[in-house]
């Protein structure tokens, strides 16, 4: 059956094609169409960066011929082998030696190499041939150019927007030829922002009242509510922590446990008080270097010392300190510039204007630590956190510190940042080998992004000045395009963490240019972006996909349609114990260890350390939001890394969204999920109304709709063959589930044959997905 | 169900049509070839596409990869160095330490005085192999493996190693070789995932595993490694509650599709279709895993060759078992890991200990595998993650001593898989110390394997954030000498 099904996809697959072929007349957002007037930025880098720039580009080591085709100066020069001839001749393709080499049938002579596995198409030929026709212009690349604020575009259907997003949204739907969706049903839509700001369902009053409100405004009203309430800070703290790659354990080797944790607390109360971007990364990068610095300044800079630290014996420490280096400089590239400056630790970057030198220029701001590549082998809480580190006393929580969320009186340590009193020579490492150091370097930044002020101190305190200078080209567009990615389900440019040569280019680049300018006009507030979001037309949209949109834009790209993706790990299991009443809504403290399959951490550890053996905990514990799960990073929590949630392991700025089987053995089988179905079951049959109100109401709570009559026909009719089919023995085993109190003096029978109908609509496709 | 089906389809965008399908390239080509429009205007499928693949005829179909956790030492198992023995106590030449740096467990160390071997070694076979009284099972065997006793590679420290092993890259956040098989070759069997774990452990000082060991890394997580272990749950939450039983399940399963339909009539995502398949796929796991796991249908002969220890769950020698099972059912990939293998001090006990427990089984795994006629097809792998020192690390007395980390030279075998039988390519210095000849580097073996099972491992490429990666990372040359 499976192979029949197998031939018949592809089948299908073969008509889709067809399909889309058919498609390109009518404006199919893939068409390959060749544009009236070329753009370098858009159409021709791409192709030279894919294809070219790793011989013919910035790495001056291992450029072929002398020829580069990433600057035009050089582009247009005489060839160094052949005077009389050159790369590009503009208007001119067949004087252009490089077009020649990329047309001609000597495979002797053919670029790129047939070697080197790539190959141009006959499209993008085509491309360059019109370019160089067209006067072969270069431009910088996008990204690298500061943002301008782009005026808001004429739009036809005028009424339509409600916000400045929604002119860029429709123009570009307008040019292809689509119109966007109606606005989502309320219902639906309370559930995608409900689940969007606090991460948690709406409750059955929530809906009651939005329902009921017939308010022009409202949406805004719930949209300020939601803003208000304390897990917005845990909701918004999960990207945060995934950029930041905050974990539980030491990484490496015996992976022993660290209390980095009141640095998360601290994140969570950063989000909620709505600490503006700039001041909110300005502490974590250098807290510890502002004038006086505030206990709360230095407990931010625990973000740079969230990386893993090795507590193996027999390490060289030099080489895993130089490690904890890389890992801060390579988060600072990928997560708050991104850009892949990582490529350059070791030669220069092949596609992008960072030099090797560059690198370590960069590496310089973060090489001054006061700390040593190994500290401790594993053991007691003395090695709960590694030098420097500051100390959180019961004093601290109760006047300076309240935030963090400290239970008992033990002594709390936390690993920050704390630079050394004299300065640690930087150089630049020979193929990027701790042991290696060539050339000596000063602090810097890349040039290409922007030249360092020589205003600013030469520490992390300047770097965030440099960081936020108004003309960095990326600072704001790259934390805009994240927050866009959370709500959206997928970044204005999709490669949320490479914004350089080799990265995608943006779907809506005006408004992502909007966005940023706005962004940092309005002094980098982030609420404020979360409700321009939020409140837009475009976001509001419902998310039916008609046959005609997915034909023609499959993936969205057009935003023609409301977001449809899956709910992050953490989130699902938050739903789930909100839905039945479970849900433990203490915010912050040390992470938590609730069900998880016997063996796991004990089939992987050295035997070594408070975490070789999981001792699960109990009561109120099993039932914290799923962001304060503990993470141990050598065998994180089984059900959060099934469900695509990040192992921390480093910098992180996108989730993969799969769908897999595991996911269903989890949704069905996770006692977890069986013993919130046995919970919401009883507390239903302590409630004097029929079946049918009793599975309505559990289908609101954790599907946050109304069923339709199908939907309610199909559950009674099952909870119906259960209970007739229920056994006292069946009864006994299916409710002996989880270790929250049974309700007394209810059937058994009658609650088993409930409790697997609660299972099922756990498993609806729909409960764990924004629609 | 058949109208059902063709109407997703069409419904289908390029990714989703082969993530829900778990195809890999293999399916893939077949694919392109029907349909060559179906990956335009995808960057990341036309890398993993280069053109031709699988890029050749495969030797092998599928690999087993026997990894012995922590390091054995050479000099205790094949790499016989009777000189060793001569120079009991002396100090190792500097010229032939060079500029080797130390972990830091021996670099304090005043001294390195050379050390033998306690135990002895035989030469067996028509390939005249040295083996020692350690391995008395795979010194029967000799004649259907390669040994490689020049293996060298970059790290000094397990988790590094390890990773780099598996990885290519010592960071960590790639996929493991697993992976890379899953998602070059795609599935041969629907109802077991494509790359399966075992764990296990002997007495002797152990070290961690890590599942970055197994992490599908960039690539899309159905090619992640999935860690089977011993108990009700082989694979996590397998298992239906008690008082579900299977007809249970598939009525809740029926009404779960049937209001899964719904939602797909009212949004037309193609998600939900892949929803749906993905739970009927989860209903066959159930079944597909728990008989696959169940040895108590092999034959007293196949307990007999494996030794007692097979019938206790979650031993190396029932690994060992499971894992021909699993190969046999077309499990791509088999990762096994038997820890315990670091023996910085009190080395002759404990290798001893560990070199029993694996010894039968993992010589019983080539000879089951040849008398079904499987090793050809099947390419069996047996090593650690680096070799140990020619010196004593810590004290060294007349019975005891132990070795440290080593780099610079380690043996592991192949079998089957197109891999010359009766082979022993590479030499070391007769100190043990340094590659003589032909040495093969971790990403020169990573190539190998790669080729075996058809894939060029300069093609087999998936780019990332703008970077073309490969399980090489940069370099790997394929070791020809070793192939048949």
């Amino acid at each position: 059956m499976y192979k029949l099904t197998c031939l018949i996809l592809l089948f299908c697959g073969f008509v889709i094609s067809i399909q889309s072929c058919s498609n390109d007349s009518s404006g199919d957002v893939q068409e390959e169409k060749i544009p009236e007037q070329i753009s370098y930025n858009f159409d021709i880098r791409p192709i030279l960066s894919d294809k070219c720039f790793v011989c013919h580009g910035p790495d001056a080591n291992k450029r072929e011929a002398g020829l580069r085709l990433d600057v035009a100066e050089s582009a247009f020069q005489a060839l160094k082998e052949n005077p009389a001839a050159h790369a590009l001749v503009a208007g001119k393709p067949e004087l252009s030696h490089a077009y020649l080499r990329m047309t001609t049938k000597d495979t002797s002579l053919l670029m790129p190499p047939p070697s080197s596995n790539l190959k141009l198409t006959a499209h993008e030929i085509s491309l360059i041939d019109k370019w160089i026709r067209q006067g072969a212009k270069y431009e910088k690349h996008w990204a690298f150019v500061a943002p301008k604020k782009p005026a808001l575009p004429e739009v036809d259907r005028t009424e339509w927007p409600k916000n400045e997003i929604d002119y860029f949204v429709l123009q570009k739907q307008e040019q292809k030829g689509m119109e966007p969706n109606e606005e989502s049903d309320k219902e639906r839509l309370l559930k995608r922002l409900s689940l969007d700001i606090v991460g948690l369902p709406p409750t059955l009053k929530m809906m009651d009242d939005f329902l009921a409100d017939q308010n022009p405004k409202a949406y805004e009203k719930m949209v300020d509510q939601l803003l208000a309430r304390p897990e917005y800070g845990e909701k918004m703290a999960i990207h945060w922590l995934d950029l930041a790659r905050y974990a539980d354990s030491h990484g490496y080797q015996d992976d022993g446990y660290r209390t980095q944790w009141p640095w998360r607390d601290w994140v969570i109360h950063a989000f909620n008080k709505n600490m503006h971007y700039n001041d909110f990364v300005t502490w974590q990068l250098a807290g510890d270097l502002i004038p006086n610095a505030s206990k709360e300044q230095i407990l931010a800079t625990g973000f740079n010392r969230n990386h893993k630290i090795t507590e193996e014996g027999g390490v060289i420490p030099e080489e895993y300190r130089i490690m904890y280096v890389t890992d801060r400089n390579d988060l600072f590239g990928k997560g708050l510039l991104g850009v892949t400056l990582e490529c350059a630790h070791c030669h220069d970057h092949k596609y992008d204007p960072f030099s090797q030198k560059e690198y370590y220029q960069m590496f310089a701001f973060f090489n001054n630590v006061n700390e040593v590549g190994i500290e401790s082998v594993i053991g007691g809480p003395e090695t709960y956190a590694k030098r420097p580190l500051m100390e959180i006393s019961n004093e601290d929580v109760k006047s300076i510190l309240k935030f963090v969320n400290k239970a008992d009186t033990n002594r709390l340590i936390v690993s920050v940042m704390g630079d050394l009193d004299s300065t640690r020579k930087t150089h630049v490492l020979n193929r990027g080998v701790y042991d290696a150091p060539g050339e000596e370097v000063q602090a810097g930044t890349p040039t290409s992004i922007l030249p360092f002020n020589s205003k600013y101190p030469k520490n992390r305190l300047g770097l965030s000045k440099w960081l936020f200078d108004k003309k960095n080209p990326l600072t704001a567009r790259v934390y805009v395009n994240i927050l866009w990615q959370e709500f959206f389900g997928k970044g204005i440019v999709k490669t949320s963490g490479d914004f350089g040569m080799q990265g995608e280019l943006p779907s809506h680049p005006a408004l992502l240019d909007w966005l940023a300018v706005d962004f940092m006009e309005h002094n980098w507030d982030v609420k404020r972006l979360v409700k321009q979001m939020v409140t837009s037309a475009t976001y509001r949209q419902s998310a039916v996909i008609s046959k005609e949109k997915l034909a023609r834009d499959p993936d969205n790209l057009l935003l023609a349609r409301g977001s449809r993706y899956r709910l992050h790990a953490e989130f699902i299991k938050d739903l789930v114990l909100a839905s039945s009443g479970l849900l433990n809504k203490t915010i912050g403290g040390p992470s938590v260890k609730p069900y998880q399959p016997a063996g796991l951490w004990e089939g992987a550890t050295s035997g070594r350390g408070l975490l070789s053996v999981y001792n699960q905990d109990h009561g109120s514990n099993l039932y914290r939001r799923g962001m304060y799960t503990l993470i141990k990073r050598t065998v994180p929590p089984p059900t959060m890394g099934i469900f695509d949630a990040s192992n921390r392991d480093l910098c992180e700025v996108k989730r993969a969204k799969t769908n897999t089987p595991l996911q269903a053995l989890v949704m069905m089988n996770d006692p977890a999920v069986l013993e919130a179905s046995r919970v919401l079951a009883a507390s239903l049959l302590q409630e004097k109304n029929t079946q049918e109100e009793k599975i309505r109401k559990a289908f609101r709570l954790i599907v946050c709709r109304n069923p339709t009559e199908k939907e309610l026909t199909l559950l009674t009719n099952y909870f119906d063959t259960q209970l007739k089919k229920m056994t006292d023995a069946t009864a006994g085993k299916m409710t002996a589930v989880g270790e929250y109190p049974m309700t007394k003096n209810i059937d058994k029978k009658t609650l088993a044959a409930l409790m697997r109908v609660v299972s099922t609509i756990y498993n609806l496709e729909e409960t764990i997905t924004k629609s | 169900m058949e109208k059902e089906i063709l109407e997703h389809g069409f419904n289908f965008n390029r990714r989703r049509f082969l993530s829900s399908m778990s195809l890999g390239i293999g399916g893939v080509a077949l694919g392109s070839l029907l349909m060559p429009d179906l990956f335009k205007s995808n960057g990341m499928q036309d890398d993993a596409l280069a053109p031709g693949i699988p890029h050749f005829a495969p030797k092998a179909k599928r690999v087993i990869y026997l990894f012995q956790n922590g390091a054995p030492s050479q000099q205790e198992l094949f790499d016989y160095k009777p000189k060793l023995r001569d120079l009991l106590g002396q100090e190792i030449p500097p010229s032939v330490r060079g500029s080797q740096r130390l972990t830091g467990m021996t670099a304090n160390q005043a001294s390195f005085p050379l050390v033998g071997s306690f135990v002895d070694f035989k030469q067996y076979g028509e390939s005249r192999a040295w083996v020692s009284d350690l391995m008395p099972y795979t010194a029967k065997i000799v004649d259907d493996l390669c040994f490689v006793k020049s293996m060298y590679t970059e790290a000094i420290n397990h988790d590094p190693a390890l990773t780099f092993l598996q990885t290519g890259s010592q960071q960590g956040n790639r996929p493991s070789m697993g992976s890379w098989l899953s998602y070059g070759l795609g599935n041969e069997n629907k109802n077991l995932p494509n790359f399966t774990v075992l764990l296990s452990r002997g007495v002797g000082n152990g070290q961690g595993v890590y599942s970055k060991l197994w992490s599908n890394g960039f690539l899309d997580s159905v090619h992640q490694g999935v860690q089977f272990s011993k108990g009700e749950d082989p694979v996590l939450y397998l298992r239906d509650p008690d008082g579900m039983d299977r007809t249970d399940r598939r009525d809740m399963l029926d009404n779960l599709s049937q209001l899964n339909e719904l939602s797909y009539q009212e949004f037309g995502d193609p998600e939900i279709t892949a929803k749906i398949k993905q739970y009927e796929m989860a209903y066959r796991m159930q079944t597909a895993v728990p008989e696959v796991m169940d040895l108590s249908r092999e034959s007293d002969d196949i307990i007999k060759l494996y030794g007692p220890d097979c019938l206790v769950p979650g031993t190396y020698a029932a690994n060992c078992l499971l894992a021909r099972k699993l190969s046999e059912n077309g499990v791509r990939f088999v990762q096994l890991y038997h820890q315990g293998w670091d023996q910085h001090g009190n080395l002759p006990y404990e290798i001893t200990k560990q070199a029993k427990d694996v010894d039968q089984a993992s010589a019983a795994l080539v000879t089951d595998l040849k008398q079904r006629g499987l090793l050809d097809e099947t390419l069996v792998i047996w090593g650690g993650e680096f070799g140990r020192t020619s010196y004593t690390q810590g004290k060294l007395t007349a019975d005891n001593y132990g070795r440290d980390h080593h780099p610079r030279c380690f043996t592991i075998w192949m079998a089957g898989g197109g891999i010359k039988p009766g082979m022993v390519y590479g030499e070391t210095d007769e100190l043990g110390y340094n590659i003589a000849s032909n040495p093969v580097h971790v990403h020169d073996f990573q190539a190998t394997v790669l080729h075996q099972l058809g894939l060029d491992h300069e093609k087999l490429i998936f780019k990332h954030l703008g970077r073309r990666y490969r399980l090489t990372d940069v370099s790997g040359k394929v070791v020809k000498d070793i192939l048949t």
